[in-house]
């Protein structure tokens, strides 16, 4: 039994301009010590669907429905109160902004001793040592002394390893970690995730990370699942997803990843458009209307996750034939430009200006921004 | 901190100086009555004015006069007389601060045992009809002048006049602590509520507005990600950062109280500070409203320096 199954899982939240799909019926698993990395940008609904899971996400204006097993109890039918036992005890969870994300008027240690005596019967003083054991362990200096300092005193990269040291004071099974390196410089960034794997192994934690930056968990994640528009568009094996990703939006967060081993000339490829409004989805595909590939039917049928023929696990959300999309992968890894790879490959869909013409006629609400999905 | 203090002190001398220049400036410049001549009583003989003129000092040049007084204050703390009736400034409003002090500080309990815990029910239970009953209330009670208040709260509940409950005492019945103390609370229950009204649906309003901030924070989310109840959420960590900003306007507004609540004290007749220089103004008494304006000014300026002191306290992040 894997330690946290996600089935089918909506959080659509009512507002007064109409219902915000923030998570629209994703399923996942993570298994004891595996490390799934949810993948996407902002207002994805990668943060809403963690946050759901630690029941941060109850609200009076949010619909939640599926399913979230943790070690075979289901949590969404769990009362707050039994949620709140395991919040921060078997799951815990550390944020993207640590200065903010740590109380400004409680020291460090108070802080994390704090999280200790929430959920173990410790005296103060065990639980102290505690903490103090903690600090060591992830790193921090004269952890004796840091105990005693508050959040402003510490360094970025300090503070989120206090964070860490917090989150992983009670032994959690599993760790969430919300964009952990993203308010971090980069320097910083590949000590965090270091800290973070050994933890992983040392504690044999489950980890599910979260990220808008691939390159985050191309090193540390088992899986990846990639999340647009409120559902997950592609899930495989990490060397899957960098070796044959098959959905073009994946390969749009490919090519905008910069390589060290690459010219310093070649460009970027931005994923043009930008992300849907999540009260007004697109017909059809969501991806449609930024999707280089897109034909006149895939505005009108919306393609499930299915599983890719042959492979092991690797699943897409995909309205294109799997030959055609191993083909545009193959171009594209080659160096050719999405339009030309279209023209090679498509030679029997319309243009994209045929298509946004067919598109005006219909009358179909064109793609607005929103502000990003409260996380 | 102490340097900082020291600075502080320093700045707050200067202060007073300009004050009490300002407050010479404006009697000197503005039409008001000859004090001479009230102080003379009725049908005066021009010689008995010119006395009572040169007697008081008011036949020199208005900045001798203002040099005298400074003189006299600076060496020998000493605040000058009163043009109506000779009595020194510092002992007639030594004589007042009590009053005033009792109001203020009574009223200030009172608004904040109303306040706080109106604002964080409001805030704790935003959009129900709870809290909208309780901000209606607010922006009414913000709404109505004190002195409105004062008079309907009299008209209604004083046991000489109420019309409704005649509870309360009513107006002109202060009695300093020291004669009676039962006497002293019972005559200022109604002051104090009335005082208090305002202040109340201020703070309770603020507070709100500050915990809602608070509770959309990142480190609230932490707490509520440790595990913790939502009670220790909101009080120890919510309610922490949310009362911090109420220090700062509570010392302010407890300062400007100090020196003189006129309004309340001038409906209840509470021979406090405010009443003082009400009474004062009215009959161009200069010593006199100089004397009120130094010390409410005095007040303010400590409350100020004692507000910040605190936050140093308060906020880690704060360092002088």
């Amino acid at each position: 039994m894997a330690l946290l199954e996600i089935d089918n899982l909506s959080v659509h939240f009512e507002t007064d301009d109409g219902i915000v799909k923030a998570v629209d019926g994703i399923s996942y698993t993570v298994d004891r010590g595996q490390t799934l990395g949810i993948v996407g940008e902002s207002g994805s609904g990668k943060s809403v669907s963690s946050l759901t899971v630690m029941g941060l996400s109850r609200s009076r204006n949010a619909r939640i429905s599926g399913s979230i097993k943790f070690d075979g109890k289901e949590l969404l039918t769990s009362s707050d109160d039994e949620l709140r036992k395991i919040r921060g005890n078997d799951i815990a969870m550390i944020f993207q902004d640590p200065l903010s994300s740590l109380h400004p008027f409680y020291k460090v240690g108070a802080q994390i001793v704090e999280a200790v005596r929430t959920h173990r019967n410790v005296s103060k003083q065990q639980a102290y040592d505690r903490a103090i054991e903690m600090l060591g362990l992830v790193g921090i200096p004269e952890p004796r002394k840091r105990a005693e300092s508050y959040p402003h005193e510490f360094s970025g990269g300090m503070r989120q390893r206090a964070m860490i040291a917090m989150a992983l004071a009670n032994d959690p099974k599993l760790l969430i970690a919300d964009e952990p390196t993203t308010a971090l410089d980069v320097t910083v960034q590949a000590q965090i995730l270091e800290l973070i794997e050994r933890l992983q192994s040392e504690f044999d934690t489950a980890v599910v990370v979260i990220t808008h930056d691939l390159g985050v968990v191309a090193e540390m994640a088992d899986e990846i699942a990639v999340m647009y528009a409120g559902r997950i568009v592609e899930h495989a094996k990490t060397d899957t997803i960098f070796a044959g990703p098959e959905h073009p939006y994946t390969w749009g967060l490919l090519s905008s990843i910069p390589k060290l081993d690459s010219p310093r000339d070649e460009e970027l490829v931005p994923i043009a458009g930008r992300p849907p409004s999540l009260i007004n989805l697109p017909g059809g595909c969501s991806f449609h209307p930024r999707c280089p590939y897109v034909k006149p039917a895939h505005m009108k049928t919306d393609p499930t996750l299915e599983p890719v023929p042959g492979s092991d696990g690797h699943k897409v959300a995909c309205l294109l034939a799997h030959e055609t999309r191993q083909k545009l992968w193959r171009e594209l890894r080659e160096g050719t430009a999405p339009v030309e790879a279209r023209a090679d490959v498509m030679q029997d869909a319309p243009p994209p200006e045929a298509i946004e013409a067919l598109e005006e006629t219909e009358g179909r609400p064109a793609p607005t921004t929103v502000e990003e999905q409260p996380s | 901190m102490v340097t900082y203090i020291i600075r502080r002190l320093l700045w707050a001398i200067l202060l007073l100086f300009v004050v009490s220049f300002i407050t010479f400036v404006m009697f000197i410049l503005l039409p008001s009555a000859d004090p001479a001549v009230l102080r003379a009583g009725r049908q005066p003989t021009p010689e008995l004015i010119a006395a009572i003129r040169e007697n008081l000092g008011l036949d020199k040049p208005w900045y001798v006069q203002y040099l005298i007084y400074m003189r006299d204050l600076v060496l020998h703390f000493d605040f000058g007389y009163s043009y109506q009736n000779n009595v020194a400034v510092k002992e007639t409003i030594f004589d007042r601060l009590p009053a005033t002090v009792s109001l203020a500080v009574g009223g200030a309990v009172v608004w904040l045992l109303i306040g706080i815990p109106i604002g964080i029910i409001s805030a704790i239970k935003r959009g129900t009809i709870l809290d909208r009953a309780a901000m209606g209330f607010a922006l009414l009670a913000i709404s109505a002048p004190v002195y409105w208040v004062g008079l309907v709260s009299i008209y209604l509940f004083s046991k000489d006049l109420g019309k409704l409950a005649p509870i309360f005492q009513g107006s002109g019945q202060y009695t300093p602590f020291t004669e009676d103390p039962i006497a002293w609370a019972s005559a200022l229950i109604l002051p104090w509520l009335v005082l208090a009204t305002a202040f109340a649906a201020i703070y309770a309003r603020f507070l709100r507005a500050n915990l809602l901030d608070v509770m959309g924070e990142d480190y609230i989310r932490t707490a509520r990600a440790k595990g913790l109840g939502e009670r220790r959420v909101v009080f120890k960590h919510g309610l922490r950062s949310a009362i911090t900003p109420i220090v700062t306007i509570f010392g302010l507004d407890l300062g400007i109280l100090i020196g003189g609540a006129i309004l309340t004290e001038t409906v209840f007749n509470i021979p406090g500070i405010g009443r003082l220089a009400f009474d004062a103004i009215q009959k161009s008494d200069l010593p006199i409203v100089q004397g009120t304006v130094l010390i409410a000014a005095f007040a303010v300026i400590m409350a100020n320096l004692i507000v910040d002191i605190l936050y140093a306290f308060l906020d880690p992040r704060v360092r002088y």
